[in-house]
């Protein structure tokens, strides 16, 4: 039973990592971002194609699946989804929704459309016994991966002057830019920054959730559940969100396989019945 | 003198009801359209099959329009009632349950909307985000449960063996899709009519003002909840018969009735077309079809990419610059009274502010 | 006179912050009262609280001896409380026409009837020209609202609240934002409620504030401060230091 804790931790976490992103650009800039899901999937594609293709080692790929989506990230914002901001919630929807059949289509039509893998290194490979718990070794990667990345998110949110900054233009927008804050600079950084970490998160997902053009679609759900039932004006709300939501997964497909991916939903459906706002949020519903 | 003011008064009432009333008059644009679909059925008797299609995705459209155009509320998972009429209608059909198509087709759409209103209370609260979630949400659900219980619904290879019956006892579906074409297209237009008499109504006015300023609309006593209940209950039974009438004219139903690309293609057909007069929907189906059409006979597999630029392009555009061309249609068939907006605009310009 | 709305020490916090603190506030039926005091003082939250839109965290309400502290919004309208809106809020894309039409079915109970044509009852027409008529906006009956002048958006705002046949009639600064010159109308409209509608103000204009009320209350810092008839308000020099305090401390 503790291995299947295991799992579903890194499983969360693993979610935490792929979502946080949209949580920010959710909260930030009250942008619907149903494509988030695209940039998660090309660093997984960058990942598979470096690994296979030209013999990097996988670790190696890792920042690297970051930093591509994160450009990736910074020029779509630049150039598409600056002149998108100020429109209506469908408006946002539309749009996003045509980038991700766009990318879905690409995609498939450049890598195909069957599953791909990426190979990782044997020493990641296979479980070690603690106390009579299986712990997967690359699950525990993801584990201490995202783990320190949580970590290091709450630090630059709440003690540099860049998560300041960034709070500000949330709570914000008008006062903040106002004081002198250069809201779209910390728009563009934060929308880079939250697809990088969707990148690598794609990247550390090829393993466990597989990866194939319709990456998005299958997760999108996933990722909205996330933030809704987190809430957008935290770190840790969509943090606890996601383990209860990688717990109850993994969970769930285990002791009721008939009803196991039922049981997302249930929980989406149940809070969002008991607080509309969602667990953690503050105040006014965005 | 108080015959006079009595006349006066009258005539002001009268005035006011004309304008009222205006909206819901047939305009001649409206009628020229319904006589053009009706001719359809002798003078493209070739095209019966794709224009079945295009009837029935144009009512699926007009039940977003009724929750999208009439009462704001944004839904990414319309398909589930689509996808549930559609089993509905297969199921009732298979195992001879119903035979009668038309009774069968009534009876899904009243699943559809029990299905509707259960979950009418995810949408109430929240914001859009919640709402687009929990519809996404719910046609997820859907689809899961079709896919698992595979025995009744035949999975992922979909609802095999459904032999229909002829509509009325008289009308024998047949490989050309008449009898499906006169069949939707009837059914298209008593529901479209039922849908106009209700966006005319007291009611439909309330839906308009709820969508427009929902605190102002409780201030004055409209229950908002009630009502929103009540249309999208009624819009998912529109969705559900939309569904029922593919099963039953296709003879078969699958687990794409309930897939997000359903429920987003319907989304860019009601853009096209624009929302909130009720012909956009129609519209945007006519245009959809034979621009899928035409696209997938160019790039069969990848025609999504096509689609998903085209809802980028509309969104970067401006979807009010885009359905602009509809501007003179939705004027003459309910935005505007043309006709006293004719009059005001020959009147003097001492009428002004 | 009859108290017709009544409220018993009713507080309402926001996080710390307490806005409205033990209210007890009676007004008489027919009643012209105003409710003054400095910005921030409390009066749009306590009518947001009356109205229903605000829960109080304790205290309670009665209208004309009812309870009614636990009732949704729109059954308060039901009732007999509406409200204007310090900005306008109206249906923008609705005409004058349309817009009082929505109020008078709804509170004849036919706003959810979904097959009669709107513009099909000659009664409810006979009411909506009235009420138009009675607030001077018959000549844009048919106008979209947004396109219609501030002027008479508000004269629009004040209508609506009275189509819904209030007992109890909560203006929140019905004259705020209009231009001089459509000012009076304003004023004359106010000056010319039915008697029989109570009638709770707020204005910060003293002008209209002493030509209207009968009776006024003064809001301070959320709290009751001080209330009368307009003269010993108008002797009062605490009132006065209120007022000016603020003015010197800004």
């Amino acid at each position: 039973m503790l291995t299947i804790l295991f799992d579903g931790i890194a499983y969360g976490m693993l979610l935490f990592v792929l979502a946080s992103g949209l949580a920010v650009t959710l909260g930030l800039m009250n942008f619907v971002n149903l494509a988030h899901g695209s940039f998660a999937m090309a660093g997984g594609y960058v990942t598979v194609v470096l690994v296979n293709r030209l013999g990097v080692p996988f670790l190696a790929c890792l920042p690297l699946a970051f930093l591509v989506s994160a450009i990736l990230g910074l020029i779509f914002e630049r150039t598409l989804y600056v002149h998108v901001y100020r429109k209506s919630h469908l408006d946002q929807v539309l749009f996003t929704i045509g980038l991700v059949f766009m990318s879905v289509a690409a995609v498939d039509y450049v890598m195909g459309s069957s599953q791909v893998f990426a190979g990782i290194p044997s020493v990641l490979q296979g479980q070690f016994d603690v106390f009579g718990i299986g712990v997967g070794r690359y699950r525990l990667l993801i584990i201490v991966i995202c783990g320190l990345l949580t970590v290091g998110l709450q630090f630059i949110l709440s003690a540099t002057r860049f998560g300041s900054r960034l709070r500000a233009a949330v709570d914000d927008r008008r006062v903040a830019s106002g004081l002198g804050i250069n809201v779209n600079q910390v728009f563009a950084f934060t929308f880079a920054f939250g697809s990088g970490l969707a990148g690598l998160g794609g990247a550390l997902g090829v393993e466990i959730l597989g990866l194939d053009p319709t990456f998005p679609l299958k997760f999108m759900i996933y990722f909205l559940i996330v933030v809704t039932v987190g809430g957008t004006s935290s770190i840790t709300g969509p943090f606890v969100a996601s383990l209860l939501l990688g717990i109850g997964d993994v969970a769930g497909k285990y002791y009721v396989p008939k009803l196991g991916a039922f049981v997302i939903y249930t929980i989406m459906i149940v809070v969002l019945i008991w607080r509309p706002q969602g667990l953690f949020a503050r105040g006014a519903a965005r | 003198m108080s015959g006079e003011r009595s006349v006066t008064a009258r005539s002001v009432n009268a005035v006011a009801a004309s304008h009222l009333a205006s909206r819901a008059r047939w305009q001649p644009l409206e009628i020229a359209f319904w006589v053009a679909a009706l001719a359809t059925v002798f003078l493209l008797p070739g095209r019966h099959l794709i224009l079945t299609e295009i009837a029935i995705l144009a009512l699926f459209a007009l039940s977003l329009d009724l929750i999208l155009g009439y009462a704001g509320i944004l839904s990414l998972g319309h398909a589930a009632f689509f996808g549930f009429g559609a089993y509905a209608a297969g199921l009732l059909a298979k195992h001879e349950i119903v035979n009668e198509p038309v009774l069968a087709l009534l009876l899904s759409g009243m699943a559809a909307m029990v299905l509707g209103f259960v979950t009418s209370f995810l949408v109430l609260r929240g914001s859009d985000l919640t709402r687009l979630m929990v519809t996404l949400g719910v046609s997820l659900v859907l689809r899961e449960i079709a896919n698992r219980y595979s025995d009744l619904t035949g999975g992922a290879d979909g609802l095999q063996g459904v032999i229909m019956k002829p509509v009325l006892g008289q009308f024998r579906f047949d490989m050309f899709g008449h009898t499906a074409y006169y069949y939707s297209l009837a059914v298209l237009f008593v529901l479209f009519v039922l849908a106009r008499r209700i966006v005319h109504s007291p009611f439909g006015l309330s839906l308009r003002s709820v969508k427009g300023n929902p605190s102002r609309a409780t201030a004055i006593g409209i229950s908002v909840d009630t009502r929103l209940v009540a249309i999208y209950t009624i819009a998912a039974g529109y969705a559900g018969v939309a569904g029922a009438l593919l099963a039953q004219t296709t003879a078969f139903a699958s687990l794409d009735g309930f897939s997000f690309d359903r429920s987003a293609d319907l989304l860019l057909v009601l853009i096209i077309g624009g929302a909130g007069y009720l012909y956009g929907g129609l519209i945007g189906a006519i245009i959809f079809k034979f621009m899928q059409d035409w696209l997938s006979a160019l790039t069969p597999q990848y025609w999504p990419f096509w689609i998903g630029l085209l809802l980028v392009i509309i969104v970067l555009v401006g979807r009010e610059r885009i359905t602009s061309w509809t501007d003179p249609i939705r004027r003459v068939v309910g935005r505007l009274d043309w006709r006293s907006a004719l009059r005001r605009a020959s009147a003097s310009p001492a009428e002004g502010n | 006179m009859p108290v017709v709305l009544e409220t018993i020490g009713l507080e309402v916090r926001f996080g710390g912050i307490v806005a409205t603190n033990d209210v007890s506030l009676r007004v008489e039926k027919g009643a012209r009262h105003a409710l003054i005091g400095p910005n921030g003082a409390g009066k749009t939250t306590l009518i947001n609280l009356l109205t229903g839109m605000l829960r109080p965290s304790s205290g309670s309400i009665l209208l004309d001896g009812e309870n009614i502290t636990d009732l949704s919004p729109h059954k308060r309208v039901r009732l007999g409380i509406s409200r204007t809106f310090q900005i306008n809020q109206l249906f923008g894309d609705l005409t004058p026409l349309e817009t009082i039409g929505l109020a008078i079915s709804e509170r004849r109970g036919s706003g959810g009837d979904w097959w009669r044509v709107v513009g099909s009852r000659p009664d409810v027409i006979a009411e909506i020209v009235e009420i138009l008529e009675q607030f001077r906006l018959a000549d844009v009956m048919g106008e979209r609202t947004v396109t219609l002048p501030y002027g008479k958006q508000r004269l629009l705002e004040i209508a609506l609240a009275i189509a819904c046949r209030p007992r109890v009639l909560l203006l929140d600064e019905p004259a705020a934002g209009v231009p001089e010159d459509e000012r009076h109308e304003i004023l004359a409209t106010i000056a010319a409620l039915p008697a029989d509608v109570t009638v709770l103000l707020i204005e910060h204009d003293m002008d209209i504030v002493f030509s209207f009320a009968d009776r006024i209350s003064v809001l301070v810092n959320g709290e009751l401060f001080v209330e009368g008839a307009p003269e010993e308000i108008a002797r009062d020099p605490r009132v006065k230091a209120v007022y000016l305090g603020e003015a010197l401390d800004a």
